[in-house]
């Protein structure tokens, strides 16, 4: 990968989308931190004029102790032509969970959109279907937010300290 | 003469032998366990190396598993049981036609093992009665025979009024299952 190539990539980025805040972690792969309101707007520029035709995942996050951005949605997604590789974060509020689907720009956004409602709660608006994919149907919460014990309430022969607990 | 089986108790002389129905359909059935292998996880490799060659399940009457469980008599549930699994589970326990045997092999299917988590069921047992339970993680082949032939001793001593019972009716009920009764 060459650094002229990802210097292109940002500064087509920063031009149009003043707000971002582009970044790059220990391992050289460039964060951008951008509003949902834009991310729509941004992930389309990616894929129609920067080539990013490979969105990799969605994801969700829990940091319960950062103010009004407990919730995070992570995007991967891939120039296949290029080889670059970008991480896009979208910081949410618990008061306000809901960010646009991005399934008209990929429809593999589907399930993975699916799976972040499943095990946080963010309600992906506009999604065609968007249901528990993974946990039982008739769950009643989410259960990767850090506001739930991980442990199962209906266990009856474990000790706490056979689990390091 | 290979002796393939021990010849129950009862009354010999010449031209005839007479015994008990309870011994002879108990001899029939711990000799001809039908198994129904719910696999999920590494327990099944085990159980995989169980039925083949060197350990060789068909030495007790076990070589024909069955995928449909209305021909089966033995449940041989091996792997972690995820909440989500659990009624696919008890529908295959319910579609199984009396009598029949559950065997529950390795530490998840057991008690959850190490997934002690919310979306691992904590043992098979909290939906379907268990007859024999097999430890490890995963346990050798060594073990699983020595389950099914504790299975075997179960079939052999049985009565056959057993299944009939008010007592095994009220334990099917409290794990609400259907009783034919």
């Amino acid at each position: 990968m060459e650094n002229s190539t990802i210097q292109d990539i940002t500064s087509s980025i920063e031009s149009k989308f003043p707000n971002c805040v582009i970044t790059t972690d220990s391992y050289g792969m460039s964060n951008i931190v951008c509003s949902r309101e834009s991310i729509i707007d941004l992930v389309g520029h990616l894929k129609h004029d920067l080539g990013f035709g490979f969105l990799t995942d969605i994801c969700g996050a829990h940091y319960p102790l950062s103010e009004n951005q407990e919730f995070q949605v992570v995007y991967h997604i891939h120039n296949l032509y290029k080889n670059v590789r970008l991480r896009l974060k979208v910081n949410l509020a618990t008061a306000d969970l809901a960010i646009p689907t991005m399934v008209n720009l990929f429809p593999a956004a589907n399930w993975m959109e699916r799976e972040t409602f499943d095990f946080y709660g963010i309600i992906f608006e506009g999604h065609p279907d968007l249901r528990r994919i993974l946990n039982m149907e008739d769950m009643d919460y989410h259960p990767l937010r850090k506001e739930y014990a991980l442990e199962d309430e209906t266990r009856s022969d474990k000790k706490d300290s056979f689990f390091g607990r | 003469m290979v002796n393939i089986v021990e010849q129950p108790e009862g009354h010999e002389g010449q031209g005839f032998f007479a015994t008990s129905m309870d011994k002879a359909i108990g001899l029939a059935r711990a000799n001809s366990l039908w198994p129904l292998p719910f696999a999920t996880s590494c327990c099944g490799i085990e159980f995989m190396a169980t039925m083949s060659a060197n350990y060789d399940l068909a030495r007790f009457g076990s070589e024909r598993l069955s995928f449909t469980p209305r021909q089966c008599d033995l449940l041989m549930v091996m792997g972690t049981i995820s909440k989500k699994l659990g009624p696919v589970l008890k529908q295959v326990y319910d579609q199984m036609a009396e009598p029949k045997w559950v065997l529950s092999v390795g530490a998840c299917a057991c008690t959850g093992g190490i997934f002690d988590t919310y979306s691992v069921l904590q043992g098979i047992d909290k939906i379907i009665p268990v007859d024999v339970y097999v430890p490890g993680c995963p346990p050798r082949p060594e073990q699983i025979i020595e389950g099914l032939m504790k299975i075997q001793e179960l079939a052999k001593n049985e009565s056959l009024r057993r299944r009939n019972s008010d007592e095994y009716q009220k334990m099917l009920e409290s794990y609400n299952i259907e009783t034919t009764k």
